[in-house]
Formats: C-alpha cells, structure tokens, sequence
C-alpha cells in the first residue's frame, strides 16, 4: 500500500481511484450506496464498484432522453468527429487500459490486442457515421408523379448490456454503432468487465459527448435487465450473453412498447460491420410530389 | 373611486424576520418523507385535482387553448378514475375560449390579469384589464403585484393596488402573485404575503413562471406559515398556490406533504391549494401509470399539449 517517499521523506499511502458511474455527463456513486467488490482471476481482491440499482438506470434513461434529440440533430459530421476524438483519448490513455485490463485477469498480449481494436473500432464507426445514411438511405422508384425517398431516423434511448469476455471491446463494440446512429445509450457492465468501463468513463466524458449522450451503469445483471426491457422510455434492447431464460423474457419484455431486442452472441464475430448501425435506426419514408 | 397615493389603513404589518436556516431544514425535512404505493396513487389524484392546468405563451391559440382543456377534462386516455384539473389558466383574451370548450364541467377557468406577467402599467390599465378578464367570464383572476413599488417600500400602494383589483373581480376569486424570485429574500417573501392577505386576495401565489427560481420548497413553506398565522389572527382561510418550476410527480406530493404539516387538512382541498402547471401532470400521469402497470413509462405516450 505505500512506497518509499520523494526525498526520503516519510512513506505515503496511495491515492486509490473510487470507480464511478457515468450519468448524464457526471460520475457518480449509486444512489443506493451499494457496491460490489471486483477480484482478480486469482481470487486476488482487486477493489469495489458500484451496484447500480433500478433507480440509477431510470435516472440514466431520464438523462439519455434529454439528450437525445440533441444528439439526434448534431450533424453526422460532428458526431464522426466525436467518435473520432474518443479514439483519441483511448490512444492516450492506451498503456492505463492495458494495465487494467492485465489487473482483471488478460494477458499482457490479449490487453494490447484488446486497447488497439477498441481504438480501432472506435476510428471504423467514426467513418461511417457520416456514410450509413447514403448507404442505408435511398431513393425509391414509384409509378406516380412522387418523389420518394427513405431515410435513417435513431430510435432515440437504447439499453446495451455489455459481455465480460472482452471487458473493454464488448462494450466499445456496442456502444460505438448505437452513437454513432444517432441514438442516446445506458450501458450495463457486469463482473470483472466493470472496473474497465468505469475506466472508459473517463475517456469518453473527455471525448465532446454531449451529457448523457453515453451513460455508464455497472451492477448485477439479472437485477437490471428487466427493468430495461420493461422501460417504456427505452426504444431498443441490445444485450450479449443472454441466456435462453433472459432472452425469452426480454423478447416478452420489450413488446410492451415495440422494442427493437437484439440479444447477441458475446463471440466477437462482426465487430466491424456497418449492419450494426442499422439495428437501431429507423427507415422512414417520405413521398413527395413532383412536376405539375 | 379612491387615489391610488391613499396608504390603506387596515394595513397592519408586523415584522415577522424568517428564519432561513430553519426553513431550508425543515424543507429538507420535510422533502425526506417517503410516499409509496396506495399512498403515493391517492396523493398524486389528489395533487391532479388541484392543478390549475396553464398555458401563458404569446404564442397561444384557440387552438391550443381548446386543447388544453380536453386535456383538463380528459388528463389521460382510457383511464376513468382520475380527476378533472381544477382549473385552466390562460391569458384574457382566451378566457371566452376556455369558458366554451370547459361547458358542463365544474373546471374554472383563470385569467392573469393587470399587465402580467411585469404589471408595469398604471392602475386604471390593471384595472381595465381586470374588468375584461371578468366581462368574458373568468371565474378566478391572477393578478401581479407591483413588485417595483413593493422594493421601493410603497407597501400602501401595493396594498391598494390589490384592494382595487379585488374591487374589480367583483364575484371572481382573486389570486395574488408575489413573484417572489424577483423578491430577493425570504423576509420580503413573508411582508409581500401579508400585505397580500390583508388587502383581500384569496390566494396567494408564488409566481408567474416566466422568472426562475419561481415555487421553490423554501419560499412555498413562508408563504403557508404566514397563511397560518393570518388565520390564527383573523380566521379567514387563505388560499395557497405555488407555481413555476414545479417538475415532477415527487415535487407535488412534497408541496402536499408541507400543506399538511403546516395549514393541516382542511387546507388540502383545490378550494385552497393550487399548483400552477403546464408539463407537470404528465408526470403525475407516468408516475399513476406506472403504478397501475408495474411498468416505468415515456412522454411519449401521453399527450402532449
């Protein structure tokens, strides 16, 4: 706990990082006062994070609604170029990534690997934020004096419930397709994963996210899933790892108010893929007259 | 008619210092008071009856104006159990407007007058503006003070000034607004209250919405203290209606809870407590329907007028 102090002078004691919640632009604890302790694969009590409760995650979705017709109308550029700024500050904040990414349990190989696809992934949704809309939009061919062309339109709020076996990518690999369509999110890390994106919390509150463009939650997943796929003021559920219990009632859960559920495998496969964007947007079409 | 340079002569005002400290402890108090469940459904009910349900924008229409009272009549789709607001505010041109489209329902309709939301116009104007609000059939009239001569320390112009008004009201209940985010202090907030009460209002209300801080617990937990103590004095019960700022389902029932603590429940009927809101009910609305569903709920699905 304490090292030899500067000049000889007496020892010190380290000055320990409390892990906080990122909601609506400020880290915070949760508001029950709970906390979980986080160990390493050892065993090895490595310290505590929070334990969001259900009203933490109504007052992130509270927050993520504020946001979100901002968000929506900032320009695809600017939000390329938000994207492209959180990628940034990973890259900055690169060797602390490994470091902990090594304390929960990777190997000093898988966390280098690991900090340069999140950054990577984080440049790739950077340039498609301001593409998908010419690539998923498009102009329709009718046979009547109308001109008639689809658009993508966010969703608005999305829940995302991170995997643990990638703590920083499973949660880069969710969160950047969701922003980067123009929807607000609530993320749920869990477990060992959650001392990582607590870390993240810190780049991407540096990054020129609007407030409560990208909220942060840890805590138990079987206490939260529910309550997101219930929300009413949550138009999409994107989780990884669910099982066939969870998933089943999400999928019940979420027709309450037509969410959108995509429950993923936590395999990895098609990080990188535009397709992603799409699950949380909207086509809408517009048929407009012509000629006279 | 008498000038409006005559200091009344009822005005009887007493110093009655606040103590600041005490009154954001109570309120803070007060604030930790949990309501839940059966509880919580019956308060907010009861905080939906007492709403006078307001729309004060330049921007207003007929339109608008008739929308809003379906919403007063209808606050929420599918659901019979829930009360009419108390009333509908609305500036005096809309008045006939509001009469029409709340026909056949107990729901009153109030009118801002004397120049608000500034009343920075000579009297005979306030009074004229007065009169109209009334010809046109409001039945409750909300009126601003002169909160410049009340800085000035014209308190006798003041207090004539809501003589006059409530002269002009005729039968209409007469709201008096202190607009206390303009007020500065909580000492002022108290002597604006009582002279307010002794010149004849009805009703004290805090403030016209277009100045921040408008209702906060402080300044709403004065106000009820020198209502119980005009009471005490003289046994006239005086009408409380905070207004502006108020955001959510949690803030209402809080106002509640301090209007229980302080005046007691004969004060808790819309006949003596008001709050003054345009967004607020849709929070009460999500917050009843989430007790009802088990469900937390989204703006989107309530109307949104």
């Amino acid at each position: 706990m304490s090292g030899s102090g500067v000049n000889g002078k007496s020892d010190r004691l380290d000055v320990r990082k409390t892990y906080k919640m990122l909601i609506g632009g400020a880290f915070v604890r949760s508001e029950s006062g709970r906390a979980l302790d986080v160990n390493a694969p050892g065993g090895r009590w490595l310290g505590h994070v929070c334990r969001a409760s259900r009203k933490d995650f109504r007052n992130a979705v509270v927050a993520a609604r504020k946001a979100a017709s901002g968000w929506a109308n900032t320009t695809p550029y600017l939000k390329a170029q938000i994207l492209y700024r959180a990628a940034e500050m990973l890259e900055g904040r690169a060797s602390t990534f490994r470091e902990v990414l090594q304390s929960i349990g990777l190997s000093p190989a898988a966390a280098k690997t690991e900090v340069a696809q999140a950054i990577d992934l984080l440049v790739y949704y950077a340039g498609w934020a301001d593409k998908y809309l010419q690539v998923f939009g498009s102009v329709n061919p009718v046979s009547s004096p109308y001109f008639n062309f689809s658009v993508t339109e966010p969703m608005g709020v999305v829940a995302y419930v991170a995997g643990e076996k990638r703590p920083l990518l499973d949660l880069v690999s969710g969160i950047a397709p969701i922003v980067a369509g123009g929807n607000t999110v609530i993320t749920l890390s869990t477990g060992r994963a959650a001392v990582a994106a607590m870390e993240l919390g810190e780049v991407l509150a540096t990054s020129d996210f609007p407030h409560g463009v990208i909220n942060l939650l840890c805590g138990l997943r079987e206490e939260l899933v529910g309550q997101m796929a219930t929300h009413m003021d949550v138009n999409a559920l994107i989780t990884q790892g669910a099982d066939a219990k969870e998933s089943a009632a999400s999928r019940e859960a979420c027709a309450l108010n037509l969410k959108r559920y995509f429950p993923r495998e936590a395999n990895g496969k098609g990080d990188e893929d535009p397709y992603r964007i799409l699950d949380t947007v909207e086509i809408k079409t517009t048929w407009h007259p012509v000629g006279g | 008619m008498s000038s409006s340079l005559a200091v009344s002569t009822k005005l009887n005002l007493q110093a009655h210092p606040v103590d600041e400290v005490g009154i954001r402890e109570r309120v803070a108090r007060l604030a930790t008071r949990s309501i839940k469940k059966a509880s919580k459904v019956e308060g907010l009910k009861l905080a939906l009856s007492m709403v006078d349900l307001t729309t004060l924008e330049g921007a207003d229409t007929p339109g608008k104006v008739r929308q809003l009272c379906t919403k007063a009549i209808h606050l929420h789709s599918g659901r019979k159990d829930l009360p009419m607001v108390a009333a509908v505010c609305v500036y005096p041109t809309m008045v006939r407007i509001a009469r029409e489209a709340l026909q056949g329902t107990p729901i009153q309709v109030a009118a801002v007058a004397t120049a608000f939301p500034s009343g920075m116009n000579p009297l005979a104007v306030k009074l004229e503006d007065t009169r109209y609000a009334v010809a046109e059939g409001a039945h409750e009239i909300d009126m601003v003070i002169s909160r410049g001569d009340f800085l000035r320390g014209d308190y006798g112009r003041v207090a004539n000034e809501i003589e006059q008004v409530k002269e002009a009201c005729g039968k209409a209940h007469l709201k008096v607004i202190l607009e206390t985010g303009e007020l500065g202090t909580l000492d002022r907030v108290r002597l604006a209250s009582d002279i307010a009460m002794q010149s004849g209002a009805d009703f004290i209300k805090t403030s016209t919405g277009k100045i921040q801080p408008a209702a906060t617990p402080e300044v709403v937990l004065v106000m009820l203290q020198a209502i119980s103590d005009f009471y005490r004095k003289t046994g006239k019960k005086i009408g409380m209606k905070p207004a502006g700022g108020i955001a959510n389902a949690k803030a209402a029932l809080n106002l509640l809870i301090m209007v229980r603590e302080v005046l007691g429940p004969a004060w808790l009927t819309p006949f003596l407590f008001r709050i003054g809101a345009s967004k607020l009910p849709n929070d009460m609305l999500m917050q009843l329907e989430k007790e009802r569903t088990g469900v937390y709920q989204g703006l989107d699905y309530f109307s949104n007028d």
